[in-house]
């Protein structure tokens, strides 16, 4: 799996949305993440890659595309 | 040698008559029930009566557990008042107790751990007995969380909520009782959840009352973080301690600060609904007060009986954390 493809796996399992739903574009708000949800995303995806996201970083996510490319830049 | 072990003889609760739903609150700051449920799993909470004070809900949880404990007042030998919300910034809110309870023999004192102060006490008391200081504890949890906090600030105001738990502490022979417990504190933490003014650092003022400097302030998704977090880890510890797994334990108790704290919690660890008891619908986050409750009301429910296996864990202001792991 690609960064891309366990990226929105997660998101899957996490907000409970069919995998094949999300694109590189889909934001949060179309899949009504609120606050808490993207906390426990940020949670989830720091474990899986191993690495810390700030909270000004967790500010600027907006799409499943911010995630992968911010996660691509770290590791 | 025989071995000497710590369990909880008897349980109260005392919860306000007055209910305060998320319906009253829409009347008061810009919320709504919709948004406080689907972000904290809270209906109504309960705010104590004008009038009356921490001393008078923790005289009543304290009555009730010690009568369930058959235990007299005048027995008892150390109360501990887990509690954030005093009656007085001094003395100490367990002296008052003692002194309505009429527990003249016994030791008072209060312990300040934020959320976490029910299973700090609760660790205190059990060190005492297992050390052959004093034969019993009366532990209580409680707090009055109406008070302190900003009722024009929509993000904290919906979250809290008043009540007291108490526990009886007392030594038993065979497998009951207290395992093992774990605390923990990073004090690093301080402003994620404080009352800035009020104390010696900033001490009342016409201005800090003008700038509402004596309420509660949060950093929300900060301690939604650390709490997922510091409960895993300490329930991970608990667990290794006993050489058990999750699915070993018959209920995990976990302070009530948000359903969607204790659904995170629960799926890691894959455990089933009714194991993981919740009242925060009911009450709010009541800070020390929500387990002590929480084990009042199973035990009262039937739920929790003896022999069962039970892990509680808190975590809150300070920031403090703790855990035990107890058979009933």
């Amino acid at each position: 799996m690609n960064v891309e493809e366990k990226v929105k796996a997660i998101v899957s399992e996490q907000l409970e949305v069919a995998v094949d739903s999300l694109t590189i574009e889909t934001t949060f708000e179309e899949i009504d993440a609120d606050s808490l949800d993207i906390v426990e995303l940020v949670m989830a995806l720091e474990e899986e890659f191993d690495l810390e996201i700030s909270d000004q970083e967790i500010e600027e996510i907006k799409t499943i595309g911010d995630i992968v490319s911010f996660i691509e830049s770290k590791v | 040698m025989k071995k000497c072990s710590v369990a909880i003889t008897g349980s109260g609760a005392a919860l306000p008559e007055r209910r305060m739903t998320n319906f009253d609150l829409e009347k008061m700051v810009e919320t709504s029930d919709e948004w406080i449920f689907s972000r904290t799993g809270i209906r109504e909470r309960r705010i104590l009566e004008e009038g009356l004070s921490n001393v008078d809900l923790s005289e009543r949880a304290s009555r009730e557990a010690l009568r369930n404990a058959g235990l007299e007042p005048e027995q008892v030998e150390l109360i501990l008042v887990a509690t954030v919300t005093p009656d007085y910034p001094l003395p100490a809110t367990a002296c008052n107790l003692q002194a309505r309870l009429g527990a003249f023999q016994a030791a008072a004192m209060d312990i300040a751990a934020g959320c976490s102060g029910f299973i700090y006490a609760l660790t205190v008391a059990d060190h005492f007995i297992r050390a052959g200081t004093y034969q019993n504890a009366l532990v209580i949890g409680v707090e009055i969380l109406s008070r302190i906090i900003d009722w024009e600030d929509r993000s904290t105001c919906v979250l809290f909520g008043d009540g007291a738990g108490a526990a009886v502490l007392q030594p038993v022979t065979g497998d009951r009782g207290l395992i093992s417990f774990e605390l923990g504190a990073d004090g690093r933490g301080l402003e994620s959840l404080y009352i800035p003014a009020g104390g010696v650092a900033l001490p009342t003022s016409a201005e800090t009352v003008q700038q509402r400097l004596h309420y509660v302030k949060m950093d929300g998704p900060e301690i939604f973080k650390f709490a997922v977090r510091v409960v895993g880890e300490t329930l991970d510890h608990l667990l290794k301690k006993g050489e058990l797994q999750p699915t070993d334990l018959d209920h995990l108790f976990l302070h009530q600060a948000n359903l969607r704290i204790i659904e995170s919690i629960r799926k890691r660890l894959k455990l089933p609904r009714e194991k993981v008891p919740v009242n925060i619908d009911r009450y709010g986050n009541m800070s020390s007060a929500t387990i002590p409750i929480a084990l009042y009301e199973e035990v009262a429910a039937g739920r929790l009986k003896e022999g069962d296996l039970l892990a509680a864990v808190a975590f809150g202001a300070g920031l403090t954390w703790g855990g035990i792991l107890m058979r009933w």
